[in-house]
């Protein structure tokens, strides 16, 4: 289809021009094409960005256009690093994202590890377990507040069925103590098949030659697993985290829907207070800083995790 | 079957089996109570001990698509004796319909938006990529890394300026704005992809069409297009996915016209207090069309979901 629609407009391209166009040097055409998509990002991405910067060192609020816009330097700056509360939604966020990364890691490779027995119907099983990580973030999360109602939801029902307490005595998204750990199984729910996709990747790209050499040498199982299976899956493993950690860093969608930040502050993300700041208080100067230490977080996170990756790729 | 060391044990496998299995019921059943939830009545749908076998009712798929209001007795007589199927149903509740409720408005800018930015995402990364797969682009390294950077972003941070920018431009809460929007956030999964895909194509295809005396296009959209297809769509399903499921800017730079489905659809309320059968019905249309689609990926899921960096 696409390729019909573009040699019609090809062949509507007056003569002149279509000349012109094919006389072009790959040189030309290279930058013909690669021009509209760095154009976009620059506008959409990287434009915001340096605004996004600009406006960290002043004191401007959206919801009042009329006040001077101040100069305030690193004013605001100094106030996030020194709020007790930013402290406390960093804190938030890495309970998330420990916990969020071990189960994930743990249950996923354990599939994996399982899928590769190449069992029959495994394919079938892979593509069903899949199904939660393609679905939007935020209905989803918004129906999991229906699981977890006391008394009525399916999940409370389950817990109480496997253990006996009162299904009405809990509730996992009101109480201080369990909401965190109720943004933590969702996420897992949703996105344990990344992990498991990429561990699968990994284990199915072991060639079988290594293992029968072991083999030969009487290495047990038990050795095997650690000395061949273990190594030589890690690149794809920290691959995996990296992913994860990154987009829970992010995390907004599922957990403004699950709990909205609360109860109190308790599932506050980074980007939850974030969104609060820019777009409920309006501070725009303060949250604009707010913006870039979190950007420059993750980044520098990144990098340096990215290094490491690659010393392991070398090994 | 020949004898291998490494071929696990029928006892083994049936054993891994068991536990996978297992672990995708589970994991299924959330998504089969979403189903099964807007086909329930809403006293069935918040029924203690929670009910597995139910009389399906289409009560929260009506409700999702219409506003209703409770009827007096004058509303009653003046309406008259209801005429459709759906009209019986919401007098059963003693209510009447005032008219279609917002979520039809929600889902075609959900497919207006998503299809929109899916086509203009694959035009411009289908070219970007093929210059950078094929041609000397200078700092091209550079230039890729660049463009896979503008993922790391989380959208809030970026979403005052951008908020302000669309005010300026009058592209707030229109359709274009969201569409422009999107395909700049989808481009780096559309240009890392594709080029992966093109790669792969023999560049010796193109080399013997420029010598039959194909122009540099015509082997482009001759030769390579046709042989890129399956990466093409494959790409391009990843990119309405996204576009689909997008909730942080849909949220905070739409409110009435450009509104798309996943920031509605958790405001559905009913009459008396939250409507899940009807919230459940709009999760479920919402969700279905993604799960087909899932499994026409099945191929590409793992390579699309790491921007091409394993691929099997």
């Amino acid at each position: 289809m696409t390729n019909h629609a573009i040699e019609s407009a090809a062949k509507q391209t007056p003569d002149g021009l279509a000349r012109r166009i094919r006389g072009l040097s790959d040189r030309a055409i290279a930058w013909i094409f690669v021009a509209p998509t760095i154009i976009l990002l620059l506008a959409v991405n990287i434009f915001p960005l340096i605004w996004t910067i600009r406006l960290s060192f002043t004191n401007f609020r959206v919801n009042r256009p009329n006040k001077d816009v101040e100069w305030v330097g690193l004013r605001n700056y100094e106030r996030i690093l020194s709020d007790s509360d930013i402290w406390n939604t960093m804190q938030a966020t890495a309970h998330f994202l420990i916990w969020t990364i071990v189960l994930q890691v743990l249950i996923g490779f354990t599939l994996a590890y399982l899928i590769n027995k190449k069992f029959k119907g495994n394919d079938l099983w892979t593509t069903i377990i899949v199904f939660p990580m393609m679905l939007s973030p935020a209905v989803v999360g918004n129906f999991w507040t229906f699981l977890y109602q006391p008394q009525i939801g399916l999940f409370n029902y389950a817990i109480a069925f496997f253990t006996g307490a009162d299904p009405a005595s809990f509730s996992m998204i009101g109480d201080v103590h369990l909401a965190p750990w109720a943004i933590v199984i969702a996420d897992t729910w949703m996105w344990t098949p990344f992990v498991m996709l990429i561990c699968l990747a990994g284990l199915r790209s072991i060639p079988d030659s290594i293992y029968e050499a072991a083999e030969c040498d009487r290495a047990s199982k038990w050795r095997q697993f650690w000395t061949i299976t273990i190594p030589m899956a890690l690149p794809f493993l920290m691959l995996a985290v990296l992913f994860r950690g990154i987009e829970n860093f992010k995390m907004f969608d599922l957990v403004v829907q699950l709990t909205g930040g609360g109860p109190g502050n308790t599932t506050t993300l980074t980007s939850i207070d974030l969104k609060r700041e820019a777009f409920e208080r309006w501070r725009t100067g303060y949250s604009s800083a707010y913006a870039v230490i979190l950007f420059v977080t993750v980044f520098g996170l990144a990098s340096i995790y990215v290094k490491a990756l690659n010393k392991v790729k070398e090994r | 079957m020949s004898f291998s060391v490494t071929e696990p044990s029928a006892r083994t496998k049936w054993f891994a089996g068991l536990l996978v299995v297992g672990y995708a019921i589970v994991t299924l059943i959330p998504l089969l109570w979403i189903i099964a939830t807007g086909f329930k009545s809403p006293a069935d749908s918040i029924a203690y001990p929670p009910v597995v076998v139910f009389e399906p009712t289409l009560e929260g798929y009506v409700n999702l698509f219409t506003d209703r209001t409770r009827a007096t007795e004058g509303m009653l007589e003046e309406a008259g004796p209801p005429t459709t199927w759906y009209e019986e149903i919401v007098r059963e509740r003693g209510t009447v319909i005032t008219g279609p409720s917002r979520y039809g408005e929600r889902f075609l800018n959900s497919v207006i938006i998503g299809f929109g930015s899916t086509a203009l995402c694959m035009l411009l990364g289908t070219m970007a990529a093929y210059a950078f797969s094929r041609f000397r682009v200078p700092l091209k390294d550079d230039l890729l890394f660049f463009i896979l950077s503008t993922r790391m972003m989380p959208p809030i941070a970026v979403a005052i300026p951008i908020f302000l920018m669309f005010r300026s431009l009058g592209l707030n809460d229109t359709h274009l704005g969201m569409i422009l929007l999107y395909t700049a956030v989808n481009l780096s999964l559309s240009v890392w992809l594709l080029k992966g895909f093109i790669d792969e194509i023999p560049i010796e295809y193109e080399e013997a069409a420029l010598i039959d005396g194909y122009t540099r296009f015509q082997a482009f959209y001759k030769v390579v297009l046709p042989q890129a297809a399956t990466g093409i769509a494959s790409t391009a399903i990843f990119c309405l996915i996204f576009a689909w499921n997008e909730y942080a800017f849909a949220v905070l730079l739409t409110s009435g016209n450009a509104q798309t489905a996943p920031p509605f659809i958790p405001t559905i309320i009913g009459v008396a207090g939250k409507d899940w059968p009807a919230v459940a019905a709009g999760a479920t249309i919402f969700l279905v069309p993604v799960m087909v689609f899932t499994i026409l990926l099945r191929k590409h899921l793992l390579r699309g979901i790491t921007f091409g960096a394993v691929r099997k």
